[in-house]
């Protein structure tokens, strides 16, 4: 279907729900969710205040459902909003925000403006108003299966290396098992350490579980885009292989948004409550250490700090679970000020580290990262969102910080007590 | 019409069809928000946080930390006028005693003084948050014409009542009328003026509270 700007307008009347009626009758242009937004900070840049990016939205909440706003589009006094006006919002709605959800939090009037942007970008793709990017990786998952392209074979090959490397069977499609792990692309090609770190740790808890070879991938472009039907689409084949296997549980992987995607968003993209459980791998390996079925021997001397993922923790309530984890391995663990709920993204949710365009801007307010990791003085940076990882340790390349960036699971398998 | 025949108006049908347009106004714009309805979220809830809705809707008007740090003039001011108006409409003996004529409800008054005082409070915040909104970028941007119209309809009931109290500028009778007159262009335009968030921040409130409470954070 071609994208036109009818179609876009006809979105944003679709979208907009009582809850975002109350945000744009409750906004009284305080704009103190410019103070909480990483892009507004860094730049000082009053357009990308966070409310001000919604503005097309907004007036068409406003012509299409206010009596006075009827009123003036009737009367010709309202200003309609044009193909012109969302290619300029464009880069406010992609490039800028990374759905990171800091400005819902402290919105006084309770505003949840990242709902709201998530919303817009069902109009926004619609009116064919995406980052090329965004459109191309979106195109990927839907046909290929993955953002980046991967394949199954790709993960073989990995599965291969892994069993070489650990000596531990991966399974594969087995029926029955209690977890359905995914995987993010991002881990199948550039940190292999996750699936290696985690059949490890389920040998020694014993855990049962599978990878899916029709899903294996838990990200979903389909939701940082904007395109609910693609959305729904990428999650249905996990859906569909998690009941295929009869599994209790599926495992969102590393990834901040694939978490949101299958956990948050997943059932109401399908219709429908899921019969198996969805979770965060941190909240399986917390729930596995508490049971003491996770032992480990031994802490990491350096002094590090945990980097919390906005999906996993501020937008996925997964906050406490990594410190417990952490505190288990490491010996001297500093929080990085903000830390936890108002932590400050790293920069490239949201779909913003797939979309180059956005790269100056990404790697400008990774100042914000920056300062946060030099006031703990670690040169460790441990994190929970692979997305989150690869974005870090570009940022770091760029300002020339000696920093290493660690998935957390991997850091929990280096000290695991195994084979007694 | 002289002062008393003003008043009398002010006080009567005035008074009368601005309150059913402020009724009406505000059940109309209820029904335009909640008319669009929500679907249902079908993913199950963390169960950490039962409430949080309705807990947001009092816990937002506490500034998240750091916060109050990086724009204190925007919540001191707001704190001030918010309270400020507050007290001078439901403590002022007068006042209670009109709600009493109305509704025939009544509870205790302040002092006047302290009244007095708090309605100076809030027509100084009222100035200051003015004089913040034009040298703010980020709020001057996101004014338009509606923000001060609200920010003067919000003004002259403070203005006029603190000045028919001390019997400044006009004849006592008329300055109640321009007082009253005042209350009833903010009754008249609060529906339809960002100034409902009087009503829909209870709604957005508890619809952020909510979100975030299924989620397991508490808000």
């Amino acid at each position: 279907m071609s994208a036109t700007l009818a179609k876009g307008i006809n979105s944003f009347k679709e979208v907009i729900d009582t809850p975002i009626a109350s945000y744009f009758s409750s906004c009284v242009h305080c704009g103190l969710c410019a103070e909480a937004c990483l892009f507004y900070n860094e730049t000082g840049d009053a357009k990308y205040t966070p409310i001000h990016k919604l503005e097309p939205l907004r007036r068409v909440w406003k012509q299409e459902y206010t009596l006075l706003g009827k009123l003036g589009k009737m009367l010709g006094l309202s200003d309609p909003v044009t193909d012109a006006e969302l290619t300029e919002w464009e880069p406010l709605v992609y490039d800028s925000c990374t759905m990171c959800g800091r400005c819902s939090m402290v919105c006084p009037v309770g505003n949840d403006i990242t709902y709201m942007i998530r919303k817009m970008r069902e109009g926004m793709s619609a009116s064919g108003h995406a980052p090329e990017d965004m459109i191309g990786a979106t195109a990927r998952a839907v046909n290929i299966g993955s953002p980046m392209g991967i394949k199954w074979p790709a993960v073989q090959a990995q599965i291969k290396h892994v069993q070489a490397e650990t000596g531990i069977e991966v399974p594969v499609d087995k029926q029955g098992a209690d977890y359905l792990v995914l995987m993010s692309s991002m881990e199948i090609i550039n940190f292999p350490e996750y699936l290696s770190a985690l059949s490890r740790i389920f040998k020694q808890a014993g855990v049962s579980w599978t990878l899916a070879a029709d899903a294996f991938e838990a990200t979903n472009s389909g939701i940082q885009i904007g395109a609910s039907d693609l959305a729904r689409e990428i999650v249905s084949r996990i859906v569909v292989a998690a009941e295929r296997l009869k599994v209790k549980c599926v495992i969102s992987p590393e990834c901040g948004h694939a978490f949101t995607a299958i956990r948050w968003e997943g059932p109401n993209l399908m219709g429908r409550p899921f019969g198996f459980e969805v979770k965060h791998i941190l909240e399986v390996l917390d729930g596995l250490h508490a049971a003491g079925k996770l032992k480990t021997r031994g802490k990491d001397k350096r002094p590090l700090t945990y980097h919390d993922p906005c999906q996993i923790a501020r937008r996925g309530g997964v906050v406490a679970q990594p410190r417990r984890l952490l505190n288990e391995v490491a010996e001297d663990f500093r929080e990085m000020p903000d830390a936890g709920v108002m932590n400050w993204c790293c920069g490239g949710g949201g779909g913003v580290s797939a979309n180059s365009r956005a790269e100056p801007l990404r790697l400008e307010v990774f100042k914000t990262k920056k300062r946060q990791i030099e006031a703990t003085g670690v040169h460790t940076l441990i994190t929970a969102c692979a997305n989150c990882r690869i974005v870090m340790e570009e940022g770091l390349e760029h300002y020339q910080m000696k920093v290493e960036v660690l998935g957390l699971t991997e850091l929990l398998a280096e000290y695991l007590v195994e084979g007694e | 019409m002289n002062h008393l025949d003003l008043l009398t108006f002010a006080r009567g049908s005035a008074l009368n069809w601005a309150l059913m347009i402020f009724a009406a106004g505000v059940v109309l714009r209820l029904f335009e928000i909640f008319g669009l309805s929500r679907k249902p979220d079908l993913a199950r809830p963390r169960s950490d946080s039962p409430g949080s809705g309705w807990r947001t809707m009092l816990s937002r008007s506490i500034p998240p930390q750091g916060m109050l740090k990086r724009d204190p003039v925007t919540y001191i001011g707001g704190y001030v006028f918010h309270l400020g108006l507050l007290l001078a409409i439901f403590f002022f003996a007068p006042h209670i005693e009109f709600f009493r004529s109305m509704t025939g409800l009544h509870w205790p008054n302040l002092p006047t003084a302290l009244v007095d005082a708090s309605v100076v409070a809030a027509i100084a915040a009222l100035g200051v948050l003015l004089a913040h909104r034009l040298n703010n970028k980020v709020k001057r941007m996101l004014s338009g014409s509606g923000d001060y119209l609200a920010w003067a309809v919000t003004l002259l009931p403070l203005l006029t009542g603190y000045m028919a109290y001390h019997h400044l500028l006009f004849e006592y009778a008329l300055m109640l009328s321009l007082h009253i007159f005042s209350v009833e262009l903010l009754l008249v335009l609060l529906p339809f003026t960002k100034l409902f968030h009087t009503f829909s921040v209870f709604v957005s409130r508890w619809y952020n509270g909510d979100f975030f409470g299924r989620k397991g954070v508490a808000s």
